[in-house]
């Protein structure tokens, strides 16, 4: 592996972040600075805004679910990978393995299933 | 030293820092931004071994779904905007065990590896390619693969369980 | 002539003149081809919508965009009270930096001559180019989160969380989508896998054998069409653009966001647009090669032509796109995120399993009955998935007149259940016309009338029926 192949990469970063922290910079020049209190409100479409709830508000529990989910098969993705560009060179006995891999990780997922973690009403 | 050197003491310097920053900031949310920063680097630190797929796959896992799955938790039980005040827990312990930890384990490399440098691979095959990684974990680690997927069931099927109880298998759901 | 396709020995050697060069050619690619898209996708629309569109600032309204974003830069750049000022601030910046970075390893075309270098017409590539996307796109989902949560309000908050699992889930879909292309190109490098689809492999079907063009899209038509789906969801658009669903949530995670930040949130969105175009033309329609037709003449694929065919792919690509948002109504979040879960995914699973099978068949010469072997595992397993399916369970659900009868004594008066839709005033006027013009006959008029008053709901007995 070349580290240089990097090195452009590395050079668009810059550059991106660059060119982000000038828009900002230059939003703040040129633009003009006439806040007021209704300016500084939340906006909610026009009326009063609703009090923030003591310590931030909550979230349901189904976006953290659905973020464990998301480990789970991104895990499963990324051992996926280097089977499949070695596929060629481990023929039928990578398959196998991937194949029970894959059984096992469905299970976890029609339980899942069956529960209802996936329901979204 | 070698460009590489220079790189991994920056990319440690960078990672320790951030590291530090996660456990002194009162800001819960920043803090998980740092453990990105610190997370980062360490995935750096595997690009310059030149283990390339680990780099990434260091990204993609603990980056882009580790670290959004403990901001998801955060603001599942709270996510103030603003420092939290009631995060001022005695630090003296966790200083002692942390560094404590630190140097020993860093007292333990040193002294193991002394002075034995390793030259790194080179060449697009080297032993971090995704073929080459492929190949050894379908032939040699077959087996902590599979188990792997016995771990990765059993995370889901308890997150499912302490998550939901109120959703069941069972009849109870018509109670609902 | 095939010296002109860069393999991955090609990259890591550029002058460092001809890497800024290429870095700003990206870059400098990624900000004009937001604000044509920005301008197509308005063309487009309105033409479809038959009206003329932005066609004031230059000519045929090419420079919208640009007067848009250059008015953006004037206008009062506020955050709200209780926002966090660091979070509120970077949250754009990761949007855009992650989108912008994944340009590099966008191949654009072979091995041209810069200036008497000869130098690959892409920035750079790795071995897990493909990777390194995802890996990206991964982290774009932190602008999202961190913008709405940071706004300190609530529309941001929902439409951020909104954001963040919907990208989340689609990635799954996007990376088991591209497991099987990995399969086949045997190579994560998208160079090498532009250059994998050069190949013409051969079909065989009873004894004659027929070249068949080496694009994935046809090769591997479930990935393409899974791919496409999670790449529109991926991207936030139209029909999946329900982080930012106008008419629910305002604008979403940018509610809050004004002057050039929210300049940068749209330039992040547009950009990932761009690059899923690019992406889909790489992986799937064999990048920069030409397409058939043309690629008979032999300079098709060399010097800077490759450039035109690669943006014409690209343009048709992100044409689908426009032509998506048009046509299609938003899904609800329910059904989105079901389409994800629960069709996606298996979908995925399956074909992976099954392109896998096959290929190992052909790969490992094996005997005929091994092969009877493994398709019969194959096909245990796929059966053995469908069978214990989980069946959809629809709850039983009590009807209206029995959740009214299952509430506690005291509950509020309810108004009757039974209301129906009266007929529009238009309907009305209607039937007055017609009943004033056949007034003569004076039978006709109760048949028309009595209909109109069962629906109208004054019939108590006509609104039983559905209780």
């Amino acid at each position: 592996m070349e580290l240089s192949a990097y090195v452009p990469i590395i050079g668009l970063f810059g550059l991106a972040v660059g060119f982000a922290v000038v828009s900002l910079v230059a939003a703040r020049i040129a633009g003009p600075r006439r806040a007021n209190r209704a300016k500084l409100e939340p906006y909610e479409c026009g009326i009063e805004p609703t009090p923030q709830p003591v310590g931030g508000g909550r979230v349901p529990v189904r976006f953290y679910l659905t973020a464990m989910m998301f480990i789970i098969f991104d895990i499963e993705v990324v051992f996926l990978i280097p089977w499949a560009v070695a596929f060629d060179q481990l023929a039928l006995g990578g398959f196998l393995a991937v194949t029970l891999f894959i059984v096992a990780v469905t299970i976890a997922y029609v339980y899942e299933w069956r529960r209802g973690g996936l329901e979204w009403d | 030293m070698t460009v590489a050197d220079v790189l991994l003491l920056g990319l440690g310097a960078v990672a320790v820092g951030a590291g530090l920053c996660v456990v002194t900031t009162a800001h819960l949310v920043r803090a998980g931004l740092y453990l990105v920063v610190c997370l980062g680097a360490l995935a750096g630190m595997f690009l310059v071994l030149t283990a390339e797929l680990v780099a990434w796959v260091q990204v993609l896992i603990y980056v882009g779904a580790v670290v959004v799955l403990l901001l998801f938790a955060v603001m599942l039980t709270r996510a103030p905007i603003g420092a939290s005040g009631d995060l001022d827990r005695p630090g003296w312990p966790g200083l002692l065990v942390g560094a404590g930890a630190g140097l020993g384990l860093a007292a333990l490399f040193v002294d193991a590896y002394r002075w034995t440098s390793v030259s790194l691979p080179d060449g697009p095959d080297g032993p971090g390619s995704a073929g080459v990684l492929g190949g050894e974990l379908f032939r040699s680690w077959v087996l902590p693969f599979e188990v792997l997927s016995v771990l990765l069931l059993a995370a889901l099927v308890g997150a499912i369980i302490v998550s939901r109880p109120d959703v069941g298998a069972s009849d109870r759901g018509a109670e609902r | 002539m095939l010296s002109q396709a860069p393999t991955l020995a090609d990259f890591g050697h550029d002058t460092w003149w001809v890497i800024i060069i290429k870095v700003l050619a990206a870059f400098v690619f990624g900000v004009v081809m937001t604000l044509l898209g920005v301008w197509f996708e308005r063309r487009m629309i309105g033409w479809m919508q038959v009206r003329p569109g932005p066609n004031r600032a230059g000519p045929f309204g090419l420079l919208q965009t640009l007067a848009d974003g250059l008015k953006m830069a004037f206008k009062e750049d506020l955050r709200p009270r209780g926002s966090d000022r660091l979070v509120f601030l970077i949250a754009p910046c990761i949007s855009a930096v992650c989108a912008l970075t994944a340009l590099a390893v966008i191949p654009f075309g072979p091995i041209v001559s810069i200036f008497g270098e000869r130098t690959p017409l892409q920035v750079t590539d790795v071995p897990v180019a493909v990777l390194v996307l995802l890996a990206v796109s991964a982290l774009s989902v932190y602008g999202v989160v961190l913008g709405g949560w940071a706004s300190g309000s609530p529309y941001p908050l929902l439409g951020g969380l909104r954001a963040s699992a919907q990208m989340i889930s689609y990635e799954v879909t996007m990376g088991l989508a591209v497991v099987t292309v990995f399969m086949l190109a045997g190579s994560m490098s998208t160079s090498e896998i532009v250059a994998a689809q050069a190949s013409n492999p051969e079909l065989s079907i009873g004894g004659a054998t027929l070249a068949v063009p080496g694009w994935y899209v046809l090769l591997l038509l479930p990935t393409f069409v899974i791919f496409a789906i999670s790449a529109v969801g991926e991207t936030n658009r139209l029909p999946f653009d329900l982080p930012e669903a106008e008419s629910e949530l305002v604008a979403g995670f940018m509610t809050e966001y004004s002057s050039l930040k929210f300049a940068l949130f749209m330039l992040s969105e547009y950009i990932h647009m761009v690059v899923a175009s690019a992406v889909i033309t790489t992986l799937f329609l064999a990048g920069w090669r030409a397409p058939w037709p043309v690629s008979v003449w032999d300079g098709a694929n060399q010097g800077w032509w490759p450039l035109l065919w690669f943006m014409g792919k690209v343009v048709l690509v992100m044409f689908v796109f426009v032509w998506l948002r048009a046509t299609l109504p938003r899904l609800r979040y329910d059904q989105f995120m079901r389409l994800g879960w629960k069709v996606l995914i298996p979908l995925a699973l399956g074909w992976v399993l099954v392109l896998g099978g096959t290929r190992v068949a052909q790969v490992s010469d094996l005997s005929r009955s091994e092969q009877l072997w493994l398709g019969g595992a194959v096909a245990a397993v796929l059966l053995l998935a469908v069978l214990f399916w989980p069946a959809r369970r629809q709850p039983s659900r009590p009807s209206p007149a029995e959740q009214v009868a299952a509430r506690p004594p005291g509950s509020f008066p309810l108004p009757p259940l039974d209301l129906q839709v009266p007929p529009s005033p238009q309907a009305r006027r209607a039937v007055a016309a017609k009943r004033t013009a056949a007034s003569g006959r004076s039978e006709a008029e109760p048949a028309v009338k009595r209909p109109l008053e069962g629906r109208a709901g004054t019939d108590p007995e006509g609104g039983e029926q559905d209780g």
